[in-house]
């Protein structure tokens, strides 16, 4: 049982994203750190990729931001390393699959393994191609976290029989960015997706506001947010750290 | 060939949302392309409204002047739309009506795959929505006019690098927002499975055509087959159905920019790396830590960081070689032909023209190659006057 299960012990999860190195490595640890102890059960680090193909205009510009002052995959594992000297909150990375190839595989989750990375989240590695680092990540005990979407319908048996960590549950079409209404019937996808499996299922895309967190809670193990947290760091730069709090603070009372 | 890959390339690395309609697709277009009335329908547009089969005209005072290997053009500049990205268009289009599908949505580099998607969507009466990178909406502004003439709505994409690559990203986040009315009609031999392969399919009745016409004209079998390559869809469907006559030699002719040498070239088989990306496993130019590099090319068409997987596989296998032409080359070889044979080609098109008169020279005169002209040159005038440095007042 991996580290990740202990995210889903106090109530529902509550899940937050940002993109390592914006505005800056240093200040990214910092605001894992206060983003923890405002509650946030798990922590996804964005690793920054030049062409970002699912992420909506937030997500993308804070890539942008990162990767302009060339931050790269070794800074984010020494982003890893120093949060490690503080905490053992279960941390993710949110990856495109070709930084983790170019790395090499092997490379890339040895040091996963060795500096406490928990799982990874790979929006364009589908069931199909999962194959590519299931065994490397397994034989490290990094979970693939498996995603499925509004539109996997028959496919989410398979998915989900092979997922490890928990199920990241799409919950409308498009890129990820904030909504103000999630139409996806949410009920019938969750349940479809229990009937096959036990692990815990959390939502994302679109969730900005602790009114969606609470409804979306009600249902889910976890809520995903990503978009609302970027854009908050979009707005304070270097001084996000306050405003993290409070948003996390609202977010996880909210989810509970 | 199969699951979508050409030996270690090719596959589905795309987000889990398209993952059903890209499974659909496949098994719609396996049902299309082995229906009568479909390829009928297909074979009827073709001929009627794009103008084939196209000519494979042997150009005598280039093979004169060259003074070795007798070279013969093959004409896609002539088909409707002027390139050969009609083939492939309407192919993909009207697999999208027969789907249900009544919007198509398409990435444009030079804006020729834009304007044919445009074109056909007009005449199949389908909505249609073109990503363009804002720096090429600028340099082929003509194209982006001709586009909304044709009723379709044009993006400009200002992520990124502003170029094709990023029409493709956008391209991609518009489907997956919108994938039950839309089919994303994309231009080249790349992306996720089955792409690689419509896009050849479709594209195969260019060397579908230009085998028979030299074994008509000749009696025999090129000796070399040379086109251009940026995804890879014309050289694509001018190699492939040669492919298993060993004999025949197929060159692809990558963008070399300023110099392979430099950082301003866009030659991702000469200097790139494998990596995955646009939901494929190829060749891609990458900087450190696989960031997806910035490409150049005086070619809006040949702008593009990778490369489709089957040519990454043709390359692997040896049964193709890949030649950079520098933008030098490349407008040399513009001027060149249309002096010598009154045929503007494009800019695209002329890195293959280029290396025809680099290796032509070199042969017998029994030899023959085949280029592949993929296009007309009149969308370039513009941007070869400026390269000059010729002022064009209008």
């Amino acid at each position: 049982m991996s580290k990740i299960a202990n995210a889903f012990n106090d109530g529902t999860a509550f899940i937050g994203f940002l993109t390592a190195g914006d505005p800056t490595v240093d200040k990214t640890i910092e605001y894992i750190l206060a983003m923890e102890e405002a509650g946030c059960d798990l922590i996804e680090i964005g690793i920054p990729f030049s062409d970002p193909m699912a992420e909506g205009v937030v997500i993308q510009d804070a890539n942008v931001r990162a990767l302009k002052h060339n931050t790269t995959t070794d800074d984010v594992f020494e982003i890893v390393r120093r949060i490690r000297q503080k905490t053992d909150i279960p941390l993710v990375f949110l990856t495109y699959i070709n930084p983790v190839f170019f790395y090499g595989y092997e490379e890339f989750f040895k040091k996963c393994g060795e500096y406490g990375v928990d799982g990874i989240i790979s929006p364009d590695l589908p069931y199909e191609e999962k194959g590519e680092i299931a065994d490397i990540a397994a034989r490290n005990d990094v979970d693939v976290i498996s995603l499925i979407a509004p539109t996997s319908k028959e496919r989410i048996q398979k998915i989900a029989n092979d997922a490890t960590g928990f199920i990241y549950v799409v919950s409308s079409l498009g890129v990820t960015g904030m909504r103000s209404e999630i139409k996806t019937d949410l009920n019938s996808i969750l349940s479809d997706i229990r009937d096959v499996s036990d692990l815990p299922l959390a939502v994302g895309f679109g969730i900005n506001t602790p009114q969606q967190a609470s409804e979306i809670s009600k249902i889910a193990d976890g809520v995903i947010v990503g978009s609302a947290i970027v854009k908050i760091i979009e707005e304070y730069g270097e001084n996000a750290t306050q405003p993290l709090k409070d948003y996390v603070l609202a977010m996880k009372n909210a989810c509970k | 060939m199969n699951n979508g890959r050409y030996g270690e390339y090719g596959g589905q690395y795309i987000s889990e949302t398209l993952m059903n309609e890209l499974l659909y697709l496949e098994e719609q277009y396996n049902h299309y392309i082995n229906d009568e009335e479909f390829i009928k329908e297909l074979n009827t547009l073709l001929a009627e409204y794009a103008g084939r089969p196209s000519l494979l005209y042997h150009a005598k005072r280039m093979t004169q002047d060259l003074g070795g290997a007798k070279i013969y053009l093959k004409r896609e500049d002539l088909n409707h739309t002027g390139a050969h990205k009609i083939n492939n268009v309407l192919g993909q289009v009207l697999l999208a009506k027969k789907m249900g599908k009544t919007r198509v949505i398409a990435e444009t580099g030079a804006g020729q795959h834009g304007v044919a998607t445009a074109t056909a969507a007009a005449l199949l009466d389908m909505e249609c929505e073109v990503f363009m990178g804002e720096v090429d909406t600028k340099r082929q502004a003509l194209n982006v006019y001709r586009m909304e003439l044709l009723g379709a709505k044009v993006h400009s994409v200002k992520s990124g690098t502003k170029t094709l690559k990023d029409a493709v990203n956008d391209a991609f986040r518009d489907w997956i927002a919108r994938v039950a009315d839309t089919n994303y009609v994309i231009g080249s031999t790349m992306g996720p499975h089955p792409f690689p392969m419509i896009v050849r399919d479709f594209q195969g009745v260019i060397s579908l055509e230009s085998r028979q016409q030299i074994l008509e004209k000749e009696g025999k079998l090129p000796t070399a087959v040379i086109a251009c390559v940026g995804g890879g869809s014309n050289a694509m469907g001018a190699f492939y159905n040669f492919i298993d006559d060993e004999d025949v030699k197929l060159i692809g002719c990558e963008a070399g920019g300023k110099g392979i040498d430099t950082p301003y070239n866009a030659a991702a088989l000469t200097n790139g790396k494998i990596g995955i990306f646009h939901g494929m496993k190829s060749i891609f130019n990458q900087g450190d830590y696989g960031q997806i590099a910035p490409v150049y090319s005086v070619s809006a068409g040949l702008d593009y960081p990778g490369v489709g997987p089957e040519h990454a596989y043709l390359r692997d296998s040896k049964r193709a070689e890949y030649v950079p032409i520098t933008d030098y080359e490349a407008v040399e070889a513009f001027e060149y032909l249309s002096r010598m044979e009154g045929i503007i080609p494009a800019i695209e098109s002329s890195h293959a023209v280029a290396h025809a008169m680099k290796i032509a020279p070199k042969m017998n005169k029994d030899d023959i190659i085949i280029v592949c002209l993929s296009g007309r040159g009149d969308k370039d005038v513009r941007s070869i006057a400026e390269y000059r440095g010729v002022e064009l007042n209008e």
